[in-house]
């Protein structure tokens, strides 16, 4: 065990973990917090998606001690029910959600792809949703929220 | 003060006490924070008690007593409404639905309705979420539709004598109840009743408001869990956290059917947090303080197992599934002349169709938290079912079911009986064991190589043709395994941990030959739409052929089986409507105008037209003329369905691109049409209509079990291959027919049911090549195209 700095959402933390524990296991049983989700712990389907220092990353396999001193953003840290942030507010205004698991994993990617590249054409944007996973198969909802919020974003 | 979840948190006494006062445990539980006060005094017990409680009325422990208004509904002082429904949301908007439901039905503003769901403490027993019963259960004229209709004409009576009106001069609208004509004459539901209990049963006689009237129900009201989860708010199954909750894994047998000889604890000796190793029958699991701890431990543990013999092979097990005996036969109709008809017939049409072992596959592997006692325990599960699962979880810890809680949280999209239950069963072993709560979240590879599969099928058709071309006799013979199921009220041995523990899966009783059939049921849409379903002279079925026959054999699973969306169904209705699109083919007959030429149920011509109509349907015979033999070539296919025989209608028109030389099917476009009855959500049921496309189409395209001589090998999403979100869909559009005259339907296994075949029909008409074997494989595809006529 050891001591990590980690910075998540813009607030200073101190856990004391195997430095090999993935990063994920920290954020959701150390943290608490709920945005990032085991789906698989094999970083195929995208459910534990963070953003690190701007990127989109898979926790579940990103050991904690890889993750020290970067800022780390997860699905809570961009907004709440009552203020979400606008990609958030997409998914809420296009009903893109049915179990809603899979949320997480498609937001995070998808913020991160649009913040590095505003103009990702419709192709780039599911190219880039490679390795993400939705089950119930709302995806065409899901697609058309992220088109929506880069409309906002580009506009 | 520490607000109690568990009946153990008090006394026996304490507990005696508040019963023997008529303050049943859903009052006790429900009040929470901030309501529960006082000492209860005469007793000599530190329970506390509900204020305002004074003529709280016994609605009978555990839910029983479903028969009671107050099972269903609660009116507080504040006007705000408590429901309780014992159908729960797996992600399909029935929570948001039956909100709307009681909105409509007692005139309250959405908001003001709280619903809770599938708590063994609190909510009535309604069985299984699941099969598209919903509807059918809480939106007609039992259960929470009729709560809700009881309620709101019982106010109206109370109102009516308070107020000195007759009932006819008064309208219940926002909570409160006018005189017609005399607002200012009102008295709000919380003056009428307020924290009080009704008393009275369920009216049978209760008028719904009609849909016409509706005012939040039939509308796309958002769901209200969105909001939570695009936030990463949402509390999952996943997300329970209990003060000093532990973390345990499994360990599962390396083999199908291996059987434990030894556990070596000194493997994991000394591991950093490791608090026990548990064993118990063939069931071995580990717990320790932390996730990470747990899985390294499990790792770690030596275990050994006596190999079992080897598994039937997988290359031959179609073949497999029809040479196995004993069967148990089952016929569903036999008018006993399909033989001579054949025989007589002017031409007989053959065809065989295969379906694979396909697995549920949720995203997040299936979660649990057990927080179990010496002598009470409570359980934090996705389960389906909170009542049976209180049930078996109790016969796996040695406890009375009343001193079992189960509390329902959501998991990942289910799509029927995933991991939810075995882990549940884990989750209790492993908190008894180790005296403390314990939470488990099984690994992929556990979570897909244990699971309860859908099952394959070989389905035999035959078909007798006049010399019209027109159907006279259809003859369906078809192999299935199983092994397990729902562990229901009494069969924890029907999932893998249950049978791990010790305890045995359903017996498998064979019964050759099949007795004839008693009364018309399809419930696994064994028989085909084009006949008439005609048994003991009552006819229900939806189709015009007189002569036929249906013959399931049911035989012995080597892997554990259970419902997977639309079970059995989706295998039928994929042979099915592939067999009738052959036909047609063969008769040089529009797809479509076949179809039509041998149904007689008004509502299933009616969504096969309405699919047709909105997709443009170009009348003619397939496969399309003209076609290609190479390159990409385009086509077009339908297929319909009456789910179960009478729980849901649906058609769906394809449109697909096959490369040729590649063998690979683009599935371009999706028109579905639907009529389930009024219609509660139309936003939430497209949404199922889409997903549940979305969902036959990859278990379609790509989906199918695996496994090597010994053990499963699809145990990740490399080795089985689901839709990715960069994978091309198909644009989806839906007609919604709105019944309003007609008993509210189940939607969500519709879709799903129908997108094999119409897949399978459209790549025919692209070009000329029959697909009978699921999933559609480049492989497949081009085999088929090889020989082609």
């Amino acid at each position: 065990m050891a001591v990590f700095n980690l910075k998540v959402n813009g607030k200073s933390y101190s856990v004391d973990a195997d430095p090999a524990t993935p990063l994920l296991f920290v954020l959701s049983d150390d943290l608490g917090l709920r945005g990032p989700k085991f789906g698989c712990g094999l970083a195929q389907c995208g459910s534990c998606t963070v953003i690190l220092d701007g990127r989109a990353v898979r926790s579940c396999i990103l050991p904690v001690r890889g993750a020290s001193g970067s800022d780390i953003t997860t699905l809570e840290g961009l907004g709440t029910p009552e203020q979400p942030h606008p990609i958030q507010r997409a998914f809420i205004e296009e009903q893109a959600v049915q179990c809603g698991f899979c949320i997480n994993g498609i937001i995070l990617t998808a913020k991160a792809l649009l913040d590095r590249n505003p103009k990702a054409t419709d192709s780039q944007i599911r190219e880039g949703m490679s390795g993400v996973l939705c089950r119930c198969g709302a995806n065409q909802r899901i697609l058309r929220a992220i088109l929506r919020y880069r409309k906002e974003v580009t506009a | 003060m520490r607000i109690p979840y568990l009946y153990g948190d008090l006394s026996r006494d304490a507990l005696a006490a508040l019963e023997g006062a008529g303050i049943s445990r859903r009052d006790f539980i429900r009040r929470g924070p901030g309501a529960l006060i006082v000492a209860f005094a005469g007793f000599g017990a530190q329970a506390p008690v509900s204020p305002g409680g004074s003529a709280a009325q016994r609605v009978g422990l555990d839910g029983a007593g479903a028969g009671a208004l107050d099972s269903w509904i609660a009116i507080h002082a504040d006007g705000s409404v408590t429901a309780y429904t014992g159908k729960c949301e797996m992600g399909h908007g029935l929570y948001t639905a039956q909100k709307q439901l009681i909105s409509e039905e007692l005139c309250v503003p959405f908001e003001r309705v709280h619903l809770i769901q599938c708590d063994t403490a609190l909510t009535p027993d309604q069985g299984t979420t699941s099969g598209a019963q919903s509807h059918p259960a809480n939106f007609n004229r039992s259960n929470l539709a009729l709560a809700g209709a009881t309620a709101r004409e019982a106010l109206l009576d109370r109102a009516a004598r308070r107020l000195g009106e007759s009932v006819d001069r008064l309208e219940a609208k926002d909570g409160v109840v006018r005189v017609k004509g005399n607002p200012s004459r009102a008295l709000t539901y919380g003056e009428l009743i307020g924290d009080k209990t009704f008393g009275i049963p369920l009216h049978r006689d209760a008028n719904r408001k009609h849909p016409r009237e509706w005012s939040v129900l039939g509308k796309p009201v958002p769901r209200v869990e969105i909001p939570a989860m695009a936030t990463g708010t949402f509390e999952y199954v996943h997300n329970v956290r209990v003060p000093g909750m532990l973390h345990g894994q499994v360990v599962r047998p390396p083999a199908v059917g291996a059987v434990l000889t030894g556990v070596e604890e000194g493997s994991v000796l000394g591991m950093p947090g490791l608090v026990k190793v548990v064993v118990r029958k063939n069931f071995v699991g580990v717990v320790a303080e932390k996730p990470w701890q747990a899985l390294q431990a499990a790792r770690r543990l030596k275990v050994r197992w006596k190999p079992a013999e080897a598994l039937p092979r997988q290359a031959t097990f179609y073949q497999h599934l029809r040479d196995q005996k004993p069967t148990r036969d089952t016929l569903t109709v036999d008018s006993k002349d399909v033989d001579q008809k054949l025989a007589a017939a002017a031409r007989v049409v053959r065809a065989t169709y295969h379906y694979p072992y396909q697995m549920h596959g949720s995203i997040a592997s299936s979660c649990a938290v057990a927080d179990v006692r010496e002598n009470s325990a409570t359980l934090w599960s996705a389960t389906q079912a909170v009542y049976p699962m209180r049930s078996t979880a109790a016969m796996i810890l040695g406890l009375e079911p009343r001193d079992v809680r189960v509390i329902y949280r959501m998991g990942a999209g289910c799509y029927g009986l995933n991991g939810a239950d075995t882990v549940t069963y884990d989750a209790a072993l492993l908190s008894q064991a180790a005296g403390h709560p314990v939470r488990v979240q099984l690994t992929r590879k556990d979570e897909m190589a244990w699971e309860n599969f859908g099952v394959a099928f070989v389905i035999d058709q035959r078909a007798g043709l006049d010399a019209d071309g027109t159907i006279l006799a259809w003859d369906h013979e078809s192999w299935s395994p199983t092994r397990g199921s729902r562990p229901g009220a009494g069969t924890p041995g029907n999932v893998v941990t249950g049978f791990l523990a010790g305890f045995d899966p359903a017996p498998f009783s064979a019964r050759t030959p099949a007795p004839d059939p008693a009364a018309y049921a399809n419930r696994s849409n064994a028989v085909p739409s084009y006949v008439t379903g005609c048994v003991r002279g009552r006819c229900e079925g939806t189709g015009t052929v007189a002569a036929q026959r249906v013959l399931t054999h049911s035989v012995p699973s080597p892997f554990w089986t259970g419902p997977l969306r639309s079970p059995q169904r989706l295998q039928n209705t994929f042979a099915h409507e592939s067999f009738i699109d052959e036909i047609a083919a063969l008769v040089k007959a529009d797809p479509v105008q076949y179809r039509l030429r041998h149904l007689k149920d008004p509502r299933l011509i009616e969504v096969v037209k309405e699919a047709a109509r909105a997709a443009n349907w170009e009348t003619r015979p397939s496969p399309r003329p003209g076609g290609r033999r190479s390159g990409t070539a385009s086509g077009r296919g339908v297929s319909c369905v009456l789910y179960e025989g009478d729980n849901g209608y649906c058609a769906m028109v394809a449109e697909v691109e096959v490369r040729q030389e590649t063998g690979v099917v683009a599935v371009k476009r999706l028109v579905i049409a639907s009529d389930c009855g009024p219609i509660s959500n139309p936003d939430g049921l497209r949404n199922q209509l889409e997903g549940g496309a979305l969902h036959g189409l990859s278990r379609s395209l790509y989906e199918e079990v695996t496994w090597d001589a010994e053990k499963i090998t699809s145990i990740d999403w490399r080795t089985y291959r689901p839709i990715f979100l960069s994978d091309q869909v198909p644009l989806i559009e839906t007609v919604l027919i709105n019944r309003t005259e007609g008993p509210a339907m189940g939607a969500g296994e519709t879709a799903v049911t129908v997108a094999a075949a119409a897949v399978a029909n459209a790549v025919f008409d692209a070009t000329g090549a029959r697909l009978r074997e699921v999933p559609f494989t480049p492989e497949r595809v081009q085999a088929a195209l090889a020989v082609r006529a």
